[in-house]
Order: structure tokens, then sequence, then C-alpha cells
């Protein structure tokens, strides 16, 4: 039971003393990718070789004063970082990083060799791909080495099923700081520190608190938002199951500083263990004091349930979510009133993203003024990205903002994959923009996304190469928005499905020039015309991608060309006088008979007539018949 | 989550108000366990079954209509029984770029699925896409009955048919 600062620190200082009674520390990432590479496996490997040498030690078998000493402790993390070379495990207190490791073969043993004799497996460290430098710490690897680390702070450091791992880290005393204040003496830190929502708007979180703050009601709600839907995102995933004692801690400030006793944290179905890691850690903090009826041995109370989303991208709009919650169709109203006012059953409700809560509590721990130094004047502080898709290093990283996207996709990601060349970054998922190497000297953060048409959104950030289609990838995004679209307002439910017809036309080679007016029209329409923000930011995708990449479309719609090569529809299937035999085998499959020649002459296609059914393709033993784009 | 797979036949029979009591003596009946009770039934039938959904409206004091329009506006639930293995296909922006729909097209085409259908005739397969799956690196990725198979190709998922198939007839 912690009911004061002081059991917090003797709980912070006993862990730190069992770790330090360690030989060393295996921390084994088990965040979604590296366990689907098998991570879990490894981990297992590594407790058994270690029992086998009678080296494995537990923390609570150090803190016994009898235990055990200079054992190794294994733990399972959450996410690290750096996916790409997943498994990954790190040995601390050196914090040398092995990367890909595998649990059979000899990788585990000589893991624990190196351990012991204090050396180091050189084949499973990181090496730079351009100056092949073996480099095995954290700290001196570029996709490390550029970021800064504050709501990931102990992602992937402590263990997220011990909460004394976490209050080793300082946990819960950004709690202790908050009761120690009055309410509005909270308030005033997080609107100093000009918190800025990280769900995607950036809409201040202490401004949201301070409208429920001066609410006269019996109840209030907080609700935290944990329904990552944008595709090619998982920053909040990995706060929720490798640290979720700061979301918690987070909610429990914001709790206080709002003046509720009851919160929310709306999980996505599709992240079972992050719902599960969340029950549990509710139930550690309220039994050790932490949440629940007065905690800390103060006045304030707090519960907190966990609510499991059930597939709907929209209920990641705040009055969606509250209808979601309250057991409706998660269809969004207008506003106002705003949630902060009347939200859940009626009640003023503050709802803040993952990432955002965060960050409350070192904030408070480390000050406004820490805060502020990091970032932007008007964007202070962090962001994560979801870096993917056709960069060298993919991975979960956070940088201060103001970094140029530059930074991010070749210092931090390492470039494009292959030495192929970048084409654009489509930042903010869905509701986000596409932009291209011309602004790849713009800094990253609220504001000046949004002067370029695009927006920070939850923090996917997807790198495209020369091989992708931007206008297919504008029709993905509106198929998507068009299916998640809760039809509740005109615009939004017809708007989207029409430009969704447009672009399909397009990719399917059917399109003409005045199709891409007519996308800008109806789309600046369903901009202004929508309820909530899904719909509001819905057509940007296609908006930015026909003002960044007009040439595109236009080779799309008048050359009926894709240059991406990409669009099937929009191929030729031409025959290789070089290698056609006349065998005759394609003209007897074709069905539309559009394959002419004879026994001496290399056989020709009528592009008029052919269908692009693949049946030639398929059939030619001489791969004679080629795809042109 | 639990992942374990009842035999189609065996979920339609153990369908009972039984259960239902069970799970509303946990949820209690306001309106906000509404989701949380047809969750619980559709994992357990693996689809809300019509004489379920008339039960839940009952109990909640709701209309027939109101329970439906929550059942169809999530993508978690299901009015049709669903296979033995759920097939969810990412298509999150990340496994698009890296060629999620391939996948897709190569599973629909080998486990023989028709136009419009997403489970196969004999309810072995049921074939989804989803949105994001939240493990991007890994892309393309597709989950069976939750567990999760990264770096996917047309000639992996093939494959992994191939294991479940044999799999599937050993258990039956």
């Amino acid at each position: 039971m912690i009911k004061t600062r002081q059991d917090m620190i003797t709980v912070q200082e006993r862990y730190g003393q069992a770790l330090q009674r360690a030989k060393a520390r295996f921390v084994v990432c088990a965040g979604p990718g590296c366990v689907a590479s098998g991570s879990l496996q490894v981990y297992e490997a590594l407790v058994q070789e270690l029992k086998e040498r009678n080296l494995h030690t537990t923390v609570d078998c150090l803190l016994e004063a009898e235990g055990q000493r200079d054992g190794v402790i294994t733990v399972n993390s959450g996410c690290q970082g750096f996916c790409q070379l997943g498994p990954l495990v790190r040995v601390e207190p050196e914090g040398i990083l092995y990367t890909k490791v595998k649990a059979d073969g000899d990788d585990v043993r000589e893991i624990v060799d190196a351990m012991e004799a204090h050396t180091v497996v050189t084949h499973l460290c990181y090496h730079d791909p351009r100056t092949h430098a073996i480099m095995p710490t954290e700290q001196e690897i570029p996709f490390y080495k550029h970021q800064t680390r504050v709501a990931l702070a102990n992602c992937g450091i402590v263990d997220p099923e011990d909460i004394r791992s976490y209050m080793q880290r300082g946990g819960y005393q950004g709690l202790a700081t908050a009761l120690e204040l009055a309410p509005e003496e909270v308030l005033g830190k997080i609107l100093q520190a000009n918190l800025r929502g990280r769900g995607g708007g950036g809409f201040p979180a202490g401004r949201k608190w301070a409208i429920a703050a001066a609410q006269k009601t019996d109840h209030k709600y907080m609700i935290c938002n944990g329904d990552e839907g944008d595709p090619g995102a998982f920053m909040d995933r990995s706060i929720m199951e490798g640290d979720p004692h700061s979301v918690i801690e987070g909610m429990l400030i914001a709790g206080y500083a709002i003046g509720a006793s009851e919160g929310y944290i709306y999980v996505r179905a599709e992240y079972p263990l992050a719902v599960q890691r969340l029950r549990q850690t509710i139930d550690d903090a309220t039994k050790h004091g932490l949440a629940g009826k007065n905690i800390l041995g103060s006045d304030f109370s707090f519960v907190i349930h966990v609510k499991e989303g059930a597939g709907a991208f929209v209920c990641g709009e705040e009055s969606a979510l509250i209808a979601s919650i309250e057991g409706d169709r998660g269809m969004s109203r207008p506003k106002p009133p705003f949630p902060a006012v009347s939200g859940l059953w009626g009640k003023p409700t503050v709802i803040n993203n993952v990432e955002t809560l965060a960050n409350v509590a070192q904030i408070l721990v480390k000050g406004v003024d820490w805060f502020r130094s990091i970032g932007t004047e008007d964007s202070p502080g962090t962001k994560t990205f979801a870096l993917t898709g056709e960069v060298e290093n993919t991975g979960l990283i956070e940088v201060p903002m103001g970094k140029t996207l530059k930074d991010i996709v070749f210092t931090i990601g390492g470039g494009i994959r292959d030495g192929r060349q970048l084409k654009g970054v489509q930042i903010g998922g869905p509701s986000g923009g596409c932009l291209t190497e011309s602004h790849l000297e713009i800094i990253v953060d609220f504001d000046s996304l949004k002067e370029v048409g695009a927006m920070m959104g939850s923090g996917g950030m997807v790198v495209m190469d020369e091989n992708t289609c931007v206008v297919e990838v504008a029709r993905f995004f509106m198929n998507f928005i068009q299916h998640e679209s809760c039809g509740k307002c005109t615009f939004c439910r017809e708007g989207t499905l029409q430009m969704l017809q447009i672009l399909q036309r397009i990719v399917d080679g059917h399109g003409e020039v005045e199709d891409l007016d007519l996308l800008i029209e109806i789309g600046e329409a369903v901009q202004l015309g929508s309820l909530c923000g899904l719909g509001k930011s819905a057509p940007n995708p296609v908006l930015s991608t026909l003002a960044n990449f007009r040439d595109e479309y236009l080779a799309h719609v008048v050359d009926k060309r894709c240059p991406a090569g990409v669009c099937h529809n929009l191929r030729r299937l031409v025959i290789s006088e070089e290698k056609c035999r006349s065998c005759w085998l394609c003209v007897k499959v074709c069905p539309v008979n559009a394959i002419s020649g004879s026994r001496k002459e290399p056989y020709k296609i009528n592009q008029e007539k052919c269908i692009k059914c693949d049946a030639c393709l398929t059939v030619c033993r001489f791969g004679a018949i080629e795809e042109v784009y | 989550m639990n992942t374990t797979v009842l035999g189609t036949e065996e979920a339609e029979a153990s369908f009972d108000l039984g259960f239902l009591n069970e799970v509303l003596a946990k949820t209690g009946t306001s309106t906000a366990a509404l989701i949380p009770i047809l969750q619980a039934v559709q994992e357990k039938c693996r689809y809300l079954p019509e004489e379920a959904i008339i039960h839940v409206a009952a109990a909640l004091g709701l209309s027939v209509a109101t329970v439906y329009g929550v059942a169809t506006f999530y993508a978690q639930f299901s009015l049709e029984p669903k296979g033995k293995y759920v097939i969810k296909i990412c298509d999150g922006t990340a496994c698009h770029v890296r060629g999620s729909i391939p996948v897709y097209e190569a599973l629909r085409k080998r486990v023989n699925l028709e136009d419009g259908r997403s489970t196969t005739e004999n309810r072995m397969y049921t074939v989804e896409t989803v949105a994001c799956l939240g493990a991007c690196v890994l892309a393309p990725v597709i989950t069976i009955n939750d567990q999760v198979y990264g770096h996917m190709t047309a000639d992996a998922i093939n494959i992994i048919i191939d294991t479940l198939g044999q799999e599937g007839t050993e258990h039956d």
C-alpha cells in the first residue's frame, strides 16, 4: 500500500538497489512486431539457458535479504522501437542492443557467454549499412540517437506488468505532486505547458480541462481515447502495452484537475493485449492505493473502467466515442455543446488521447519549463510516429516537435529502401495529407503541417517510393473513409461515396480530365459541410495528392497510364518480338480474338480489343508477353 | 483474448439462454452494457444468433431494432456464423502499399470464396480485411484467430492454408 510520496521513494530505491545487485538485466522486446518475429520464444530460450547455468533470478529474489545475488533478471518489455530488426534483446546495464535474435541456434548461448565474459556478440549488433561500423549500444545507433523520448520514456525499459518497475522510474510521483497542489494549480501547469492533443487536432489539453473544471455539477468523466484507428499507426498501442501505468497516472491527474471521479479507457478491440494490460494495471494501482478510493490517503477518489471498442473507426471521434460507451451506434453529433460541457450521459467529459496523457505526469515532475524547452514555441514537447512503408528503418519513434521531415525520413529512417527515390510521405493517415520531396525541409509540428494541407493526425507516417501510385493510395483512403463513415450527415455519407466512385473510375482507366475538378469541388464541399472531424478531414488525402501530384492524375486520365506501374487496368500487354516463338498458344486462349499473326512472324496484341484478362500472360511458356505501364 | 476454436455445430448448439443470463448477471442490464453483452455472445457463438438479439433487447428494455442497429454498426459483430478459422488481412496503409491486396485475392481464391461472401460454404474459413492491426512493420500482416503472421505473400498464405487444412481434418 502506497500512502505517501515517501512510500513511493522507498519502493523506488529498493527496486533500484535490487537491479544494481543483479549481474545483468535482459530486456526482451515483446512489442507486436517482435512478438510476431518470435521474441517470446527467444525469452523462453534465454530463461532456460540462464537456469541451466544457475544464473537466473528475479527482482523478488534479489529484494529478499537471503535471495540470490548476482543473478540475471529477464523482462518482457513493451516496444523498444526498432521493430525492423526484431526480435530485440537489450542487455543492461551496458545497454547493448542485440538484433534479429533467434531462439534456435547459437544466439542465446552466445549472448549469455558474452554477458559473463563482459564482451559483445558483434554479429548480433547493429551494423551501419553505409560505414559497416558495428554499433553495440542504442546511443550510437542513428535510429535512436536522434530521438527524444518523453511519452515513450519508459516504453521498452520497464516491466509493464510490475508496478514497482514503473515506480523505480519515478512513476506516480507526478500524481503525488498533483495531489499536493490545488486542482486549479495542476490545471494551470498543463495550460502553461501548452500540451496539445496528440490525437491529431492539436487542441490544447489544458483548455479542454479548464472548460470541464469550470462546470458546476455532481459528476464529471475523464476518458482516455485509445481507439487508435488510423491505418498505419501503432503509437498508442505501444504505450498502452509497454507503459500502461503512465496512461493511468495521466488520467488520475486529469481527473483530479477537472474534478472527475470516474474514468473510461476506450480501447480498440483489435488490441487484446492492451485491454488485458490496462485491466491488470488498474487492479494493481487500486491495490496499491493509487487508484480507487482516497488515493494516497487524500480525499480524491477515482475509478477507471476499460471499454473495448467493437470495430468502428469513427469512434475515435469524441462524440461518437461517447455514443459508443453509452451503448449506442457510434455516430457523431453536432458540436457545441462540446463534451467538456455536456458529454457522457450529459455530464462534462474530457477526452484525451493516450499519448497526451502519457506526457502529463512528467510535466508535473520535471516542470513546465522543462517541457517547453523541448519542441517549438507553439508546439512544445515531442511527438511519436509510426514510421513505416518503404523506409529503411521502420519502427516506433519519438522526436521533438520541429524536426524536419528530412531528419525523420533520412536521418532516423535511414532513407528509402534499396536506394530508390522518395515519392511522398503520407502523414496523418486518412485525415492527413501527402507531402512530397519539396516538403523535406518543412518542420514537423501541428501548425506547419496544416499550412501545407497535411495534419499531424495521430502520427502515422507512411513513406512511399516511386513504385507507389498516389492516385491508388488516394482511392485506398477514400475507400476506407467511405466504409467507415457513420452515415449520419449527407456530405460525408454521399460526398465520400461520389469521390470514391470517381477515383475508382480513374484507376480503372475510365477517368476524364473534368473528373479532377469535380473531385476538388466535392472535396471542398465535404470539408465544409461534414458534421465531425472524420468527414471534415476525409478529402485531405485526395486534395493534397491532387495539389502535389497533378501530373500523375493527368497521366491516368489523359494518357491512360499509371507511371508507378500499380493500376492493373492501365497497363498494356505486348508481345516481345525476340521472345515470341509464334507457338499459337496465346491466340488459342484469347477470349476476344485480340491476338493476330502467323507462324512466320511474331504475334501482336490489338490493344483496342484486349480486355487485360491475362490469359495469354499465364499460358505463354517463353515469357514473351510483357506488361507495359 | 480467448482463441479457443469451437466446431461450428458445437457453437450453434451451445447457444443457450443460460449463457446469456450468466453474461447479464455480470454486466447488468443498463444500456451501456449492450455492447459488452453482444461482444460476449459474439465471442462464444462467433456470431449473433437472432434469438440472442431478441432476448438481449427484452432484457435491456430496448427495441429489437435498436439492438439490431448496434449489431450491424460495428465491424466486430456478425449476423452469420463465422468460420472455424477467422483470417483477417490487414489493409492498413503500410500493408496496402506493401501488397496486402494480392495476398487477400490469393487467399480468397485458395479457399474458394464466392464473390460477396466472407465465409466458406463448409464454415471452415472466414476471410476479412481490417483497417489496421497495428503491426505495420511486419507489413503485409494477417491474423488467423488472433495469431499474427507477418511479411505475408501469396505463396506463404497457400502454405499456411495447407497446414491449417491438415490440422482441421485431424481435429474433426
